[in-house]
């Protein structure tokens, strides 16, 4: 079967009790992309409710600081809940809507994609769980407030890892038990088919509106895109409208944690090796029986063991690059940049900022990158103190 | 006609599950036959996995207990081989693909030949993407056992027209453990099923006392049990031979009255 697949990639390897709600969604998919009145609608959404476009932001002091190719920052921390996972879920929660879905079910890893599933769910009036590591639920024990407010049920999660992986589980286990009133907005470009493809969709927005404002501004496309990746939403969306441009190379920043000789790191494609799990066939961090890895990251986002199937396949095709960028590293970054730029960006994001100064101090002075700021990093305040030491009360 | 079909030759079937290496193989290998001694017809034997998606927290416990004493695929082909000197009972495995993917699929059905295991269910794999393991397991002669859930509806004729060993019919929605009350309507699954296929078909989750196990197999050719074996070797751990060889006597029982 041809259908889901990237290359090798992809595929739909899930249970039997969810094979006829998987096809059901693909169909729907299917009739919707398509759909005048649900474009319209989600335009709209986009527009009047989440605050696109969001800006292409010319960086000219980190650019005079960085002294290379001139720096734009895809302000996707400017949304409406602060980060790129808005787009998705605005999407796939109109799709729910239109299937007859009640009820939202998502996972969540730094709380992020539940806030913004949560925010979904309390506009478009369907009711919202949301499941979220217990290691998650203290590390971001705001967002887990944010979510209540907006009238969803957080359940942390006890098993495994007690992370984004785990909360992944967890929400399978629970769609597994009820698909009939029950939507899993899955929040990045993984799991079985259609999700690789919808959340990717949904999230081209982003090089969508960044290529054409990049050509307003320079005249010219960029050298670079770069983001950061866990699962890989906000890089397959930075990337997507730019894969067909042979000359603009696709940077995809994993979280090498410690770093990537420890065994306290996320990083996938360094690290990981072909497996199928969460429904797909793709790279994953494990042992050689085929057991998942703990793995580890600051980022809670980025703390998942596998990439989406896409990446995968711009990986093994050549088309993408991705590179290990360690805790040290993007906390060093995420303090440049509120620095430099007076941003406060999200410890995932900071990932991709912490890359930039690596390569654009080499890159020309007359060409230009774009950082895909995927969030704000408000979220992350507490944590960094700690991390610097600093004790903080939020 | 493989050897799971044997499991079905003695009226109703009673269908055991239980995790490999929970508390340890060597417990393990003893409580297969005692589970053998109370009339047990096929015995399934879990590969633990980190991620059990589909278990409920019974196994998903058993999972873990048995990772933590260092069981592995290898560990589990070897005590499948024991078992074999001493006892014909068919014999699966259920195990999550990607065990199964990074042993090599050819080598994997290769082994389960050898060592004589006769089918394997892996739950993460459903019927559109069978074939690329399909293949290396047809050439050795191992079943893949094909699921059937409430939700399959039509999908059943594709299923079950594909299926080899037995049908695996998934009782009801969610994640395997015992339940209060079955309610789907698996006589018209039952039904379809049959319309298409000549093979047993044994119904499975949720199933934890003689009264459901007997219900279950007046409508099918049997009955499997997992969570609540489970539960009893969490209870009893090492010393759990008694408890269990008494539960599937009675269970076993119950399915051939039914």
């Amino acid at each position: 079967m041809s259908n889901g697949r990237y290359g090798p990639f992809g595929g739909q390897y899930i249970p039997e009790t969810l094979m006829q709600e998987i096809h059901a969604l693909e169909d729907a998919y299917a009739r919707y992309s398509d759909d005048t009145d649900f474009n319209a609608e989600l335009e709209t959404l986009l527009r009047e409710y989440a605050g696109r476009p969001s800006l292409l932001y010319f960086a000219e002091k980190m650019t005079a600081v960085l002294g290379g190719a001139r720096v734009y920052l895809k302000r996707e921390d400017l949304n409406h809940t602060g980060s790129h996972k808005i787009n998705n879920v605005l999407g796939q929660a109109l799709l729910a809507k239109r299937m007859g879905k009640t009820r939202l079910i998502a996972e969540t890893g730094a709380g992020q994609h539940g806030v913004a599933t949560a925010t979904a769910a309390a506009l478009l009036g369907l009711e919202c769980e949301i499941f979220m590591g217990r290691e998650d639920t203290e590390r971001q024990a705001l967002n887990v407030y944010r979510m209540e407010l907006l009238g969803a049920k957080v359940n942390p999660v006890d098993s495994g890892t007690k992370t984004l992986k785990d909360a992944v589980n967890e929400t399978m286990r629970e769609w597994v038990a009820r698909t009939h009133d029950t939507h899993y907005l899955l929040g990045s470009v993984m799991g079985p088919h259609p999700f690789p493809r919808i959340v990717r969709d949904f999230q081209a927005v982003i090089s969508r509106e960044a290529r054409a404002q990049v050509l307003q501004a320079e005249g010219k496309l960029p050298v670079a895109v770069m983001a950061c990746v866990g699962g890989g939403s906000n890089a397959m969306g930075m990337f997507h409208h730019f894969v067909p441009d042979a000359g603009v190379r696709l940077i995809g920043c994993e979280a090498a944690g410690l770093g990537v000789d420890t065994h306290q790191n996320a990083a996938t494609i360094a690290n990981g090796s072909l497996g199928v799990f969460h429904g797909m066939k793709s790279y994953f961090c494990q042992d050689e029986q085929g057991q998942i890895a703990p793995v580890y990251s600051i980022s809670a986002g980025l703390d998942y063991p596998g990439i989406g199937p896409e990446h995968a396949w711009l990986h093994d095709s050549g088309r993408a690059e991705y590179v290990p960028v360690t805790d040290e590293e993007a906390v060093a970054a995420f303090e440049f940049l509120a620095r430099t730029e007076g941003i406060i960006c999200a410890i995932e994001s900071a990932h991709a900022v912490a890359h930039a100064q690596k390569i654009v101090p080499q890159l020309p002075e007359n060409e230009s990158v774009i950082l895909c700021l995927s969030g704000r990093g408000d979220k992350d305040v507490a944590a960094i103190a700690r991390s610097r030491g600093v004790q903080v009360h939020e | 006609m493989s050897k799971i079909a044997n499991a079905f030759k003695n009226g109703k079937a009673f269908i055991g599950f239980l995790t490999g290496g929970d508390p340890s193989l060597a417990k393990t290998e003893e409580y297969i036959f005692e589970m053998i001694a109370g009339g047990a017809d096929l015995i399934e034997i879990g590969v633990p996995f980190s991620d059990p998606i589909a278990e409920g927290s019974v196994i998903q416990r058993a999972n873990l207990r048995a990772l933590s004493a260092g069981t592995t695929l290898p560990k589990l082909f070897a005590l499948v081989e024991r078992v074999r000197q001493k006892s014909q009972i068919p014999l699966v495995f259920l195990t999550y693909l990607n065990p199964v993917f990074r042993y090599g699929y050819e080598r994997f059905f290769q082994k389960c030949r050898s060592v004589g295991l006769d089918g394997v269910i892996i739950p993460d794999l459903p019927a559109e993407e069978q074939g690329e393991a399909r293949i290396f397991a047809e050439k050795e002669g191992v079943d893949i056992i094909s699921l059937i859930a409430p939700t399959s509806e039509e999908r059943v004729r594709v299923i079950a027209r594909n299926a080899t060993g037995f049908l695996y019919v998934v009782s009801s929605m969610g994640v395997t453990g015992v339940r209060g009350e079955i309610q789907t309507d698996l006589a018209s699954m039952l039904a379809l099923a049959r319309s298409v296929s000549e093979l047993p078909a044994a119904i499975g989750f949720g199933i934890g006392t003689p009264e459901q196990a007997r219900a279950m197999a007046g409508v099918a050719d049997g009955a499997i049990v997992g969570s609540a074996i489970v539960r009893l070797i969490e209870q009893h751990g090492e010393t759990a031979h008694e408890p269990l060889r008494r539960f599937v006597a009675e269970m076993k029982a119950a399915v051939l009255e039914s």
